[in-house]
C-alpha cells in the first residue's frame, strides 16, 4: 500500500512517500489511522485531530469507514486551499 | 491570458459571453506582509479534480466552452494563481458556471499554501466560508 502526505502532514511524519504492509486486521481507512498513529510521535501527532485529516484512496475522497487494501495509494492531507 | 480566452472562444460565434475569474497572490494575510506564497498539489488528483469539476459545470449548465488554469510551486504577490472561464451563449449560464467553477474548486481541488511572511513560512487553513459557498451549489446528485 502506498502512503502520500502533504503539506503540514508531510513535515510532521517526516515523510512524503513511502510503502507499507499493514497488519490483515487493517481494513479500512479508520483502521489505516489507527496503525499509523502506532508507528512513531511524528505520525501521533500528525493524525492526532481527525478534523484537520483528509484522506484519498486512489485519488479519491474517502470516509472512514470505506475500505484500503494492498495496492492502493492512499493519501493524507488538511483541508485544501487552493483557488 | 488574452491568447487562452481568445483560443476559448474563436471560431465559435454562438458564444455570446464568457464569464472569467482569475485569483491572484495577495501581499496581506492577516497582519503579516506576505512576501511569497508556495503551491503545493497531488499529481495525479489535481488533474482528475479539476477534469471532474469541469465536467460537472458542462453537464449542468449549457456552456459552449470551460477552462481551468491552476498553477503551482512559488509564486510572489501579484502573480496570478487560477483562471477559470465559461462560455455560453447567453451571460447568466456563464457567469454562473464560472462562479461554481471557483467555489468548487477551492473545496475539492487538492492543492494547499504556505504563506512566507516575516515571521516564518505557514500553511493556510482552509476557511468555513469556503465550505459554505461551494455548498450551495450542492444538488442530491453532485457526486465531484
Amino acid at each position: 500500500m502506498k502512503l502520500l502526505y502533504f503539506a503540514w502532514l508531510k513535515t510532521k511524519t517526516g515523510v512524503a512517500a513511502e510503502e507499507v504492509v499493514p497488519p490483515p486486521e487493517v481494513a479500512t481507512v479508520a483502521d489505516l489511522l489507527d496503525w499509523l498513529k502506532t508507528r512513531g510521535p511524528g505520525y501521533a501527532d500528525a493524525l492526532a485531530d481527525p478534523e484537520a485529516l483528509r484522506v484519498a484512496v486512489n485519488q479519491e475522497y474517502a470516509r472512514p469507514g470505506d475500505p484500503v487494501a494492498a495496492g492502493d495509494e492512499v493519501a493524507l492531507f488538511p483541508p485544501v486551499t487552493g483557488g | 491570458m488574452g491568447a487562452e480566452l481568445s483560443a476559448l472562444t474563436a471560431g465559435n460565434p454562438g458564444i455570446g459571453g464568457l464569464a472569467v475569474f482569475i485569483g491572484l497572490v495577495r501581499d496581506m494575510a492577516a497582519d503579516k506582509t506576505v512576501g511569497a506564497m508556495t503551491l503545493e498539489h497531488y499529481p495525479g488528483m489535481t488533474e482528475k479534480m479539476l477534469t471532474r469539476i469541469e465536467a460537472e459545470a458542462r453537464e449542468r449548465w449549457p456552456l459552449e466552452a470551460s477552462l481551468i488554469i491552476h498553477r503551482h510551486g512559488r509564486l510572489t504577490p501579484g502573480e496570478r494563481i487560477v483562471l477559470v472561464a465559461a462560455a455560453s451563449a447567453h451571460r447568466q449560464a456563464a457567469l454562473d458556471a464560472c462562479q461554481f467553477l471557483i467555489d468548487w474548486l477551492k473545496t475539492k481541488a487538492p492543492f494547499w499554501k504556505q504563506e512566507e511572511t516575516g515571521a516564518g513560512a505557514k500553511w493556510v487553513e482552509a476557511r468555513a466560508s469556503d465550505d459554505d459557498a461551494a455548498a450551495r451549489w450542492k444538488t442530491d446528485q453532485s457526486g465531484a
